[in-house]
């Protein structure tokens, strides 16, 4: 698999400042998508104090969480090469986690903190079993194996009700800061109320935003390198004297306890998790595409296919009807543009992606005028 | 050359050309064990027959997607879309063909499903071609792009279907006399299952007589060993390659009928839901091997079955625990192909 190779390190270091650092040395390297970028930073940002009711807001939160979800997974599949099927598991878990413990041990910061930190804990064991059990066969084996243990975790959770609530999931309460009751200010900022809802959402904001920023130290650091290394040419990094198994399973571990922190923060946001908001296939399919369209291999990718694909999910859909009606009477076309078909375009535009720019669209950007 | 191909029963293992007996012992061996579990012989012989039917299905799911890998090294993660369309390829044949199931002849009915499963493969033998030559041909030899690319032909055929034969379920009914069941004393079997257990040993059989027994079996065999020679003493390996594809996706369709019939419900996904089972199967079987393929879903099926009536709560993992377990005994699978 070949993608733009990063520049060399001292290279870049050497020019260093703030953005930088802060970037890990790990620019955009292109204008638009600079621009782009900064525009998406700047929109979520501000979306509770510039778009009113609670669907953008809702789309914000998504986009967030899914940033998250879709950076920790271009880890495993962009830089290390490794497809893994199990990654909604851990989102899952994740969730799974914050739910059960502020529903079963009441609405508190402590039971948060417990949840996550055991949803954690499950993540971390169950990666390093997976990664150490396939990961030395094949790495094809790794995707058939993964599949089959997700699906596994699917049908036990929709299982197993008296802890997760089956197919039905669970709600609960949120701490007291976080409710919508709450307010930490008495008099309304920017026109917007400033109540526990607003706290939540930038909760997932920041929390998205450090743990993305951590994801992209990661991945440029001597590790990254050496995954990457892996990637190209296993046999050649073993020859040097990497042990391939054990970095592929790092990368899976860390990437396993990103997601799971990505599922924590959707149950949060949700205040609700359920099979279908954190474990099903589809949100493995939806990963999937975002990270292929967005990029490969460039953790920017999973910004620009994240947000991309939340929105055409939320407001594609629009467009595709009223193309549908306007066909309504030739044989089949409407059924291909019907709203509900729109997968059916991400889907090839997906195919079209590892074919003609596997660096996805910020490899496409990159290449063109910097 | 034939001489040697005829001594050699495994495919990829010219040099040891006696049988690996241990794992086809498996499956008698397991049967027997469950037996006292179990407890009374006519629920052991109804749970067998049902489990051996259900691993016939698998099988018949399972080996177009092993024998793809087998010889051409793709791993199709959108093979269950092949499933998917050949299930629903029978509404052609039973849209104009309707009557012909509720006739209450069994010979009829047994020639509506052969046009049925003429037509699943017509249609997913075609769809097959033109998906090697689309998704498949340009990313020969990367693995990770197949499953990517294989991943988003998926989806894209999914969403052909739904637009094509609408989103929601279609139920399709039984033909009249595979419906209900045979009883002998206290042992039942139904009868479409005992009609899936005989076509699926009849295509086991078929595929490993045309495999060890005839020139194009023998050009295939040697194909998985080495495709470059294979090549260099003058054979099409690409044609060789492209009617193998199109096999593979003729026997998913071909699975499908049967899975469609069992499950009397038609959707687009029904094919992925069941490509789990069809991967802990093509692996517990050794990744291209066909007897391992027809081993391993005789062996999950079983498990499953016999789990499910002693333990209910452990059936629902019980094919994870025994694909670990062979994979701990066999790392490669239960009939490891040479290659790769």
């Amino acid at each position: 698999m070949t993608s733009s190779p990063a520049l060399p390190f001292d290279e870049t270091r050497r020019q260093g400042g703030f953005l930088s650092a802060v970037l890990s040395s790990d620019l955009p390297r292109s204008r638009v998508l600079s621009v782009v970028l900064l525009a998406i930073l700047l929109v979520l940002a501000t979306t509770p104090f510039v778009f009113s009711g609670s669907q953008p807001i809702g789309t914000a939160a998504k986009i967030c969480v899914f940033i998250v979800l879709v950076a920790s997974y271009d880890l495993l599949l962009g830089y290390s090469g490794i497809v893994s099927f199990a990654h909604t598991m851990f989102f899952g878990i994740g969730g799974y986690g914050i739910a059960i413990a502020l529903e079963r041990l009441g609405p508190t910061w402590g039971s948060a903190a417990i949840g996550l930190v055991a949803a954690l804990a499950l993540s971390a064991v169950l990666a390093v079993a997976i990664g150490l059990l396939s990961l030395r066969v094949r790495a094809i084996f790794f995707s058939m194996i993964t599949l089959a243990v997700a699906s596994a975790a699917a049908v036990l959770a929709s299982q197993l009700s008296s802890l997760t609530g089956g197919e039905d999931g669970l709600s609960f309460q949120l701490p007291q800061a976080l409710r919508p009751a709450f307010r930490l200010l008495s008099e309304p900022l920017f026109g917007t109320a400033v109540n526990g809802r607003l706290l939540a959402y930038y909760l997932v904001f920041f929390v998205s935003l450090l743990v993305f920023l951590t994801l992209l130290r990661i991945v440029n650091s001597p590790f990254g390198r050496v995954l990457q290394a892996i990637r190209e040419n296993e046999f050649r990094a073993e020859a040097l004297g990497y042990r391939v198994v054990a970095y592929r399973t790092a990368a899976s571990v860390i990437s396993a306890l990103a997601a799971t922190i990505a599922g924590a923060l959707m149950a949060l946001w949700l205040r609700y998790n359920g099979p279908d908001t954190t474990l099903s296939f589809s949100i493995m399919v939806d990963i999937l595409l975002m990270v292929v369209i967005g990029g490969m291999g460039t953790m920017y990718g999973a910004v620009i296919g994240a947000a991309l694909f939340v929105l055409a999910q939320s407001y594609l859909q629009v467009l595709m009807e009223a193309g549908s009606s306007a066909l309504a009477g030739l044989p089949l076309l409407p059924n291909l543009i019907h709203p509900d078909r729109w997968l059916l375009w991400l889907g090839a535009l997906f195919v079209i992606s590892v074919y003609a720019f596997p660096g996805g669209i910020v490899g496409r950007l990159r290449r063109a005028v910097p | 050359m034939s001489d040697m191909a005829a001594e050699s029963n495994t495919p990829a293992e010219l040099p040891r050309a006696k049988t690996d007996w241990l794992p086809l012992v498996l499956i008698p061996a397991l049967a027997l064990l469950a037996l006292p579990f179990v407890g009374s012989p006519s629920t052991w012989v109804t749970l067998t027959v049902a489990g051996l039917a259900m691993g016939m299905m698998i099988f018949l799911m399972a080996s177009g997607l092993t024998l793809v890998f087998g010889l051409m090294d793709i791993i199709n993660f959108g093979h269950g879309v092949f499933i998917s369309l050949g299930a629903y390829a029978t509404l052609l044949v039973l849209g104009p063909l309707a009557g012909w199931a509720q006739a209450d002849s069994l010979g009829l009915n047994l020639a509506l499903l052969l046009l049925c499963i003429l037509a699943a493969m017509l249609v997913t033998g075609l769809v097959g071609a033109v998906f090697e030559r689309v998704i498949v041909r340009p990313v020969y030899g990367s693995h990770l792009k197949q499953i990517l690319v294989t991943m988003g032909g998926l989806i894209v055929t999914e969403q052909l279907i739904h637009a094509i034969w609408g989103a929601s379920p279609i139920p399709i009914p039984l033909p009249q006399s595979l419906r209900g069941a045979f009883v002998f004393g206290d042992i039942v079997m139904e009868r479409y299952r005992v009609v899936a257990v005989v076509i699926g040993i009849a295509v086991f059989l078929g595929m490993e007589l045309l495999l060890n027994r005839t020139r194009i079996g023998l050009l295939i065999r040697a194909g998985v060993e080495n495709p470059e020679m294979v090549e260099a003493l003058g054979y099409r390996i690409r044609r060789l390659f492209v009617s193998v594809f199109i096999a593979g996706s003729a026997l998913a369709g071909l699975g499908g009928v049967m899975w469609a019939f069992y499950r009397q419900t038609l959707t687009a996904g029904m094919g992925m839901e069941v490509m789990v089972l069809v991967f802990i199967v093509i692996i517990i079987g050794g990744l291209g091997s066909i007897t391992g393929c027809f081993v391993g879903s005789l062996l999950v099926a079983l498990v499953a079955n016999y789990v499910g009536f002693i333990e209910p709560k452990l059936a629902l993992i019980s094919n994870i625990l025994v694909m670990a377990l062979v994979l701990i005994w066999r790392p490669q699978g239960l009939f490891p192909v040479a290659r790769r």
